[in-house]
């Protein structure tokens, strides 16, 4: 019995197939249609766990795409999705953390992965992935180079929150001639920042998981982790947490 | 709707603005209302005044002035109609709920104001509303800074009153409030030439108190299991009632609430079984401001109650009818006035009280707080309120939206994620039962 999970992302569109025990992912990049990268993760995730479309018995798609997948048996929202998932990786995680491409969000959830209180970001690209692509654009590095080039250095304080204001000023640094090692440590301060005030607004409860592509950069989880002094677990895959949940759901529905 | 254009040139209007605002609303409202299923027949009274909203209500009122009365515009539900009734004027609350007033209301307003203050400064002086362009006299209060600075504005370009409702709810603020209505009295006298006499001031306070039953009577039947009027159309009656006339809103409400009782009897509904029933609190939602109500009840959940000055803050409580001398109906007016639980209050402990007990009485899963954007009180009571509703374990999700559609995408996924995150809170409730 197989389950898939699909979530359709602003950046990533991300997808998991689950039967009871095992996952399997495939995650690629969303593009400009939702509708043909969910299809594609779809195709992808067939071939690649060797199973037929018959034998998938229930598909869920989340994420922001989820109105845009034809072929879904439900569409559930992301917050629910990223609950069931980071629950179903951890037992005793309480606050989830999720910053991904275009928004970043904090859910509470019990000992059973309800969600019991959640809050979302304005509607804005201040704190979520997207601020990074456009930081990392502007240094000349890719975003999955930044951790690197961080390196330990002296943060640099970026004082605009939001991203096009924060570029001009990161533009200004570079000007002055501060080291890119420095403005990227001051840039990763800057999103850990957003996310911590973002779970500030909420009880938030041990433990505390943080989910999402941004997730991705350790440097972003050791700074959030220093400025709550929570337990903090980063999942080994933060990318598909919402799928997975996508797809847990699918499954248990099944039983 | 019938050629107008006369009418509408004779109230000083610019006509080919008016045009493409008459263009964009048919649409909007085909679209949100008239696309909804199971609506109750009692309904087409009120998509025919929303179809003649600049028509023949229009013609009405033209003709009340041609008769020699007088056309008094208000905002708020402070503002007590009993005496625009008794000074045998005719009261008329004055929308501001639409992004079409915006950009002008900015050229006079900073762009961090209330879009409801926008709005209202941009209808009057664009010379696109027919209703302020037919007022008389436009009467504000102080509930707000934004209003209060606004009014200065207004004032400019047409006769202003401004009553100042007290922040504070002690025995001085009560004496206070009486003293304005007083005033309120002798400006209404001497705008229409009318003596207010207790009789005629009698005649107004059970007339305003008989659309307050009728409100009641409607929202009652919303407390049903089986709810037999979506909660779009609960909310267009009780904006209809801020201007409609009010004698035959009246009848046509009762004739609707007739309707709605046989629907209860036989346990018809228009949601399917288990929706989530959604108490919504916070600021106003002025014609043709749909927006919240309209993306609750697409995303999954119905709404029951508005603890909102377009709902329960408008109609709950009578005036008392027994005050015989003109000093005990202003006490009574004065009374029944300063017991409505505005956020511009501090400090606000009824408003808890009132979202508490609506929450109960009309059997609802989870609260929707709604704020305007720049809506210091609204916003900033936010955190009593949450407090009191987490003591009680009762669910809530605050949401801070203007007119515009830009933000729907997100605010559908948040009402999703909230309807969603009620479903196990139903179902533990319901295997408790």
């Amino acid at each position: 019995m197989y389950s898939i999970g699909i979530d359709a992302g602003s950046v990533a569109t991300k997808g998991v197939i689950f039967d009871g025990e095992k996952i399997e992912h495939v995650i690629i990049p969303t593009g400009w249609s939702p509708k043909t990268a969910s299809e594609e993760v779809l195709k992808q995730l067939l071939v690649k766990s060797n199973i037929k479309k018959e034998d998938v018995e229930r598909i869920i798609g989340t994420g922001y795409g989820r109105i845009s997948m034809p072929f879904v048996d439900k569409a559930i929202t992301e917050i629910t999705c990223h609950a069931k998932g980071a629950h179903y990786l951890n037992k005793k995680v309480r606050t989830i953390l999720d910053i991904g491409g275009q928004d970043s969000k904090v859910i509470n959830i019990d000992e059973n992965g309800n969600i019991t209180d959640f809050l979302m970001n304005d509607k804005c690209a201040a704190g979520t992935g997207r601020f990074l692509q456009v930081m990392a654009n502007v240094l000349g590095k890719d975003v999955s180079e930044l951790d690197d080039l961080t390196n330990n250095a002296r943060p640099e304080a970026i004082t605009s929150m939001c991203t096009v204001f924060a570029e001009s000023e990161v533009i200004s640094l570079l000007a002055k001639g501060i080291p890119k090692e420095n403005i990227a440590s001051g840039i990763m301060h800057s999103i850990a920042s957003r996310g911590v005030s973002l779970l500030e607004r909420i009880n938030i409860l041990d433990d505390v998981a943080f989910t999402g592509g941004v997730a991705r950069s350790d440097v972003i989880g050791r700074i959030i982790n220093d400025k709550i002094s929570k337990t903090i677990y980063k999942p080994p895959n933060s990318q598909i947490v919402g799928a997975l949940g996508a797809a847990v759901i699918g499954y248990r529905e099944l039983l | 709707m019938a050629d107008y254009r006369e009418l509408w040139k004779s109230l000083d209007m610019d006509l080919e603005k008016h045009d493409q605002l008459c263009e964009v609303l048919p649409k909007f409202y085909d679209e949100i209302y008239l696309s909804q299923e199971k609506r109750p027949e009692g309904m087409n009274y009120f998509n025919f005044v929303i179809a003649e909203v600049h028509g023949l209500r229009i013609q009405e009122l033209a003709e009340h002035r041609k008769n020699g009365q007088k056309v008094v515009g208000s905002f708020c539900v402070f503002v007590p109609d009993e005496v625009i009734s008794a000074a045998d004027a005719v009261g008329v609350g004055l929308c501001s709920g639409s992004d079409f007033w915006i950009p002008d209301g900015e050229k006079y307003l900073p762009r961090n104001s209330c879009p409801l203050v926008k709005a209202a400064v941009g209808a009057k002086t664009s010379g696109t509303c027919p209703y302020f362009q037919s007022c008389d006299l436009l009467v504000g209060e102080t509930t707000c800074d934004g209003k209060k600075k606004a009014w200065e504005i207004l004032g400019e370009h047409v006769p202003m009153h401004v009553m100042d409702l007290p922040q504070m709810k002690r025995e001085k603020d009560k004496i206070h409030w009486m003293d304005e209505i007083r005033i309120f009295i002798d400006e209404l006298e001497e705008l229409t030439g009318n003596k207010i006499t207790e009789e005629s001031l009698a005649r107004g306070i059970e007339l305003i108190n008989k659309k307050r039953e009728v409100l009641q009577r409607l929202y009652d039947l919303r407390k049903e299991e089986n709810l037999p009027i979506s909660g779009k159309d609960a909310l267009l009656v009780t904006q209809i009632a801020f201007y409609d006339n009010p004698e035959r809103f009246i009848e046509k409400t009762n004739e609707l609430c007739e309707e709605l009782e046989k629907r209860v009897q036989n346990k018809e509904s228009v949601f399917a079984e288990g929706t989530p029933r959604i108490l919504v609190s916070g600021t106003p939602m002025a014609v043709p401001n749909w927006k919240l109500h309209h993306m609750i009840e697409t995303s999954g959940g119905s709404v029951v109650c508005e603890e909102t000055c377009t709902g329960t803050r408008y109609f709950e409580n009578l005036v008392d009818n027994t005050g015989e001398t003109m000093e005990e109906q202003i006490k009574a007016l004065s009374d029944r006035y300063l017991n409505i639980n505005c956020a511009c209050f501090t400090p606000n402990p009824g408003r808890i009280d009132d979202i508490l007990r609506l929450y109960k009485e009309y059997k609802a899963d989870g609260v929707v707080y709604y704020t305007l954007p720049f809506c210091q009180t609204y916003a900033t009571e936010f955190k009593k309120v949450k407090e009191a509703l987490d003591k009680a374990d009762i669910p809530v999700i605050m949401i801070e939206s203007d007119y515009s559609l830009q933000d729907a995408g997100q605010l559908k996924t948040r009402l999703e994620a909230f309807f969603e995150m009620l479903e196990p809170k139903k179902e533990i409730a319901a295997a408790n039962k």
